[in-house]
C-alpha cells in the first residue's frame, strides 16, 4: 500500500448536513495515483453526497478535505476541474443530438482567430477525437457523427476519455456501469484499468462487488453515511465486501434463500 | 442494448451517402423549395421566374427570414419566443416614435429601438430562465401586452389613430437610409440595362432598379447565423444548451447567457424587420407582424429546427423563407385562388414536422 505517497485526494471524518438531514456523518477515504479506489455502498448511503462533495458541488459541513496534501475547499464545480478533479456523471452530460467532436470539446472548445473571426477550429477539433477514440479502440469513422449514434458503453468511454483529455488527475465515476449490458460492462472495465495505468486515481462508485472486484485496488464501504472501512484487495475476499456492504447478516440469509445467486 | 462494438461496426458500415445526407438538417427546406419550384415551374405565368418576379418573391421571403433567423437560432438553443411578431409592431412604434414625435436624427431612432429590443429580449429571457416556465409561456404574454401596448402607444403618439405616418420624410437626406430602405446597387443594374443583359423599359430604366436592401440583409444575417452556429464556440454552446440544458451546464456552458443572448437577438431581428417595413411604407400601424411569429417558427420547422430544440440550421430556415415567399406571391401567378395559401402553410408545417422527427430517429440511432 502507497504510505510513502501523498494521496491525491484525501477526506477525513467529512460531515454533511442538508438542514435536518444527515447524509454524511464522518467519511474518510482516500485516493492514489496508479489506484483504483471502489466506493461500495448500497442505495442511500450517501455515495452521491460524497461523490458532489468531492466534485465541488456541496460544501461539507465539517471535515477535513485534501487535495495532494493540502486543505481545500472548494467554492463550485469548476474550481474543482481546475484541481484536476473531473467527475462523470451517470448521465454522462452528453447530448445525444450532437456530433461526438462537439460533445467531446463542450465547453473547451478550442478556438483560432482573432476578435469577430474568433471560430471554432473544428478540424483540430475533429483529429483530437477521432485519435482518443482510436486510443481506446473506439472506431469513429465520422467524428461528426451524433453521440446518440454510439453504444452506451462506447458513450460511456468517450465520456471518461473527454476527462483524462482535459488533464484529470483524478476521475471520479458514478456508477459507470449500472445500466449496460455484459459486453459493454467489459470494454468499460478495461478502460478505467488503462486510465488507472496512466497514472490517474479513479474513484469507482458502484453498487455492484464483482464489477468493483475486477479492476479495484482498495475498497471503500459506506453505510448509513459512515465508512465501514477501507480494505486492499487482498484483505478481501468478494463475498465478505458484498455482505459488509449490504449491512450484514440479512443478505446473508436471503442470498442462501436465492442460492447464492446475488 | 444487446449490440456489441464489434458487431455494430459492421451495422454501422452500412451508412451510405443518403443517410450521409438525411443527417443534414436543412434537406427537407431544399427538397421542398425544390418541389415547389417545379410546381411553379409547370403552373405559373413564366413572369414569375423574371428577375422582377424573383424579386417580387424574394421580398416578403426575406422579411420572413430575418424573423425565422433570429427564430431558428432560439429554437435550436431550446426556446420559442411567439412575441416576434407583436415584437416587430412594438418596434415599429418605437422607432417610428423616434422619428417623427421625438425628431430624432435616424441613427438615433435606431438606438433607441435596439435598446428597446435588448431589454424585452432580456425580459423574456430572465422570466424565462428564472421561472424556470416554458418560454411558450411566458412568451405567448408578450404576444399580447406588447401588440396592446403598440395599440396605446401609437394613439398616444397619433393623437388618437392607430396609425404613425411621415417617416419617409423624417429620413429624408440621412446617410444612413440607403442601408435600410429602397434598392441597393442600382447602378449596376442601369448598367446591365443599358447593355441589354437584364430586362429594361422603353425608356431605358430598368425594369429592376436594384435588390431591395431587405434581401441583402436576409443574405447577410442567413450567412452569418449559419457561420455563428456551425462554426464558433458561440454556435455550440447553442446546440449544447438546446440538446440538453443541464448536461451543457455541467461542461461548463453558460446556459443562461446563451439563451439570454438568443432572446435579444430574435428581438433584434424582429426590429430590424420593422425598421426596414416602416422605412418602406413610410408609416407604421397595430397590425404590423401580425402572426409573424407562427410564419417564423414554421419557416424554421421547414428548414429543420425540432421542437424540442439542440437541432436545426439557420441556412434551412433561410430556405424555408424562399418557400414561404414563392407559394405566398407564386399563387398570384397562378389561376389558383390565393387562399390556398394558408393550407400549403399548415400542410408544410406538418409534412415538416414528421419528416424531422424521422430525421432524428436517424441521426440519434433511435430505434
Amino acid at each position: 500500500m502507497a504510505t510513502s505517497q501523498t494521496p491525491l485526494i484525501e477526506v477525513k471524518d467529512i460531515v454533511k448536513h442538508f438542514g435536518s438531514v444527515i447524509a454524511l456523518n464522518g467519511v474518510s477515504m482516500s485516493v492514489n495515483a496508479n489506484e483504483v479506489l471502489c466506493l461500495l455502498g448500497d442505495n442511500g448511503a450517501g455515495k452521491s453526497t460524497l461523490i458532489n462533495t468531492l466534485a465541488g458541488v456541496h460544501k461539507p459541513t465539517s471535515g477535513q478535505f485534501l487535495v495532494e496534501g493540502q486543505p481545500r475547499l472548494f467554492s463550485g464545480p469548476r474550481d474543482a476541474l481546475d484541481a484536476g478533479i473531473a467527475t462523470v456523471y451517470q448521465d454522462l452530460a452528453m447530448i445525444p443530438l450532437m456530433s461526438v467532436t462537439r460533445n467531446f470539446f463542450m465547453g473547451r472548445e478550442p478556438v483560432v482567430g482573432f476578435g469577430p473571426f474568433k471560430r471554432m477550429d473544428m478540424e483540430h477539433a475533429d483529429n483530437i477525437t477521432r485519435d482518443e477514440m482510436h486510443r481506446i479502440g473506439i472506431d469513429v469513422r465520422d467524428p461528426q457523427q451524433a453521440v446518440g449514434t454510439l453504444s452506451g458503453g462506447e458513450r460511456q468511454c468517450v465520456a471518461i476519455a473527454r476527462a483524462v483529455y482535459f488533464g484529470a488527475k483524478v476521475l471520479i465515476l458514478d456508477e459507470p456501469t449500472s445500466a449496460l449490458g455484459v459486453a459493454q460492462t467489459s470494454m468499460v472495465l478495461k478502460y478505467i484499468g488503462q486510465v488507472r495505468n496512466k497514472g490517474l486515481g479513479v474513484i469507482f462508485i458502484t453498487h455492484n462487488v464483482r464489477h468493483a472486484y475486477a479492476v479495484g485496488d482498495r475498497f471503500t464501504v459506506l453505510n448509513r453515511g459512515k465508512t465501514l472501512g477501507t480494505y486492499r484487495k487482498d484483505q478481501i475476499g468478494i463475498d465478505e465486501l458484498q455482505n459488509l456492504m449490504a449491512g450484514g447478516k440479512e443478505l446473508q440469509s436471503l442470498s442462501e434463500e436465492l442460492g447464492g445467486t446475488i | 442494448m444487446t449490440a456489441t462494438t464489434s458487431h455494430s461496426d459492421e451495422r454501422l458500415k452500412k451508412v451510405s451517402t443518403m443517410t450521409a445526407l438525411l443527417r443534414r438538417p436543412e434537406l427537407g427546406a431544399v427538397a421542398g423549395l425544390v418541389l415547389v419550384s417545379i410546381f411553379f415551374f409547370f403552373t405559373a405565368n413564366p413572369a414569375m421566374f423574371t428577375l422582377a418576379g424573383i424579386m417580387n418573391f424574394m421580398a416578403p421571403a426575406a422579411q420572413l427570414g430575418i424573423l425565422a433567423t433570429g427564430a431558428a437560432l432560439l429554437m435550436i438553443g431550446g426556446e420559442f419566443d411567439l412575441s416576434i411578431g407583436s415584437m416587430v409592431a412594438f418596434a415599429g412604434l418605437v422607432f417610428g416614435t423616434a422619428l417623427v414625435v421625438w425628431h430624432v436624427p435616424l441613427s438615433v431612432a435606431i438606438l433607441v429601438a435596439v435598446a428597446f429590443a435588448v431589454f424585452i429580449g432580456v425580459t423574456n429571457a430572465q422570466i424565462t430562465i428564472r421561472t424556470g416556465l416554458p418560454s411558450f409561456i411566458v412568451t405567448l404574454a408578450f404576444l399580447f401586452i406588447l401588440r396592446g401596448l403598440t395599440l396605446v402607444g401609437l394613439k398616444w403618439a397619433s393623437g388618437g389613430s392607430t396609425q404613425l405616418r411621415g417617416m419617409k420624410e423624417a429620413v429624408a437626406g440621412s446617410p444612413l437610409a440607403p442601408f435600410f430602405s429602397g434598392d441597393a446597387f442600382s447602378g449596376l443594374f442601369s448598367w446591365l440595362a443599358s447593355k441589354g443583359i437584364i430586362d429594361a423599359f422603353p425608356s431605358g430604366a430598368p425594369k429592376v432598379p436594384g435588390i431591395p436592401v431587405e434581401i441583402l440583409w436576409f443574405i447577410a444575417i442567413a450567412l452569418l447565423a449559419t457561420w455563428v452556429l456551425l462554426r464558433t464556440r458561440f454556435g455550440n454552446w447553442i446546440f449544447a444548451a438546446g440538446g440538453d440544458p443541464r448536461a451543457a451546464r455541467k461542461s461548463a456552458v453558460p446556459v443562461a447567457r446563451v439563451k439570454t443572448t438568443l432572446f435579444v437577438i430574435t428581438a433584434l431581428c424582429a426590429t430590424l424587420v420593422a425598421i426596414l417595413t416602416v422605412l418602406d411604407a413610410g408609416s407604421t400601424d397595430a397590425r404590423r407582424g401580425f402572426q409573424k411569429e407562427f410564419e417564423a417558427i414554421i419557416a424554421a420547422v421547414i428548414g429543420g429546427c425540432l421542437l424540442t430544440g439542440g437541432y436545426g440550421s439557420a441556412i434551412g430556415a433561410f430556405f424555408g423563407s424562399i418557400v414561404f415567399g414563392m407559394v405566398l406571391i407564386g399563387l398570384t401567378y397562378t389561376s389558383i385562388d390565393q387562399d390556398w395559401y394558408l393550407v400549403f402553410l399548415g400542410g408544410m408545417l406538418l409534412v415538416a414536422v414528421i419528416f424531422n422527427n424521422v430525421i432524428r430517429k436517424r441521426v440519434t440511432g433511435e430505434r
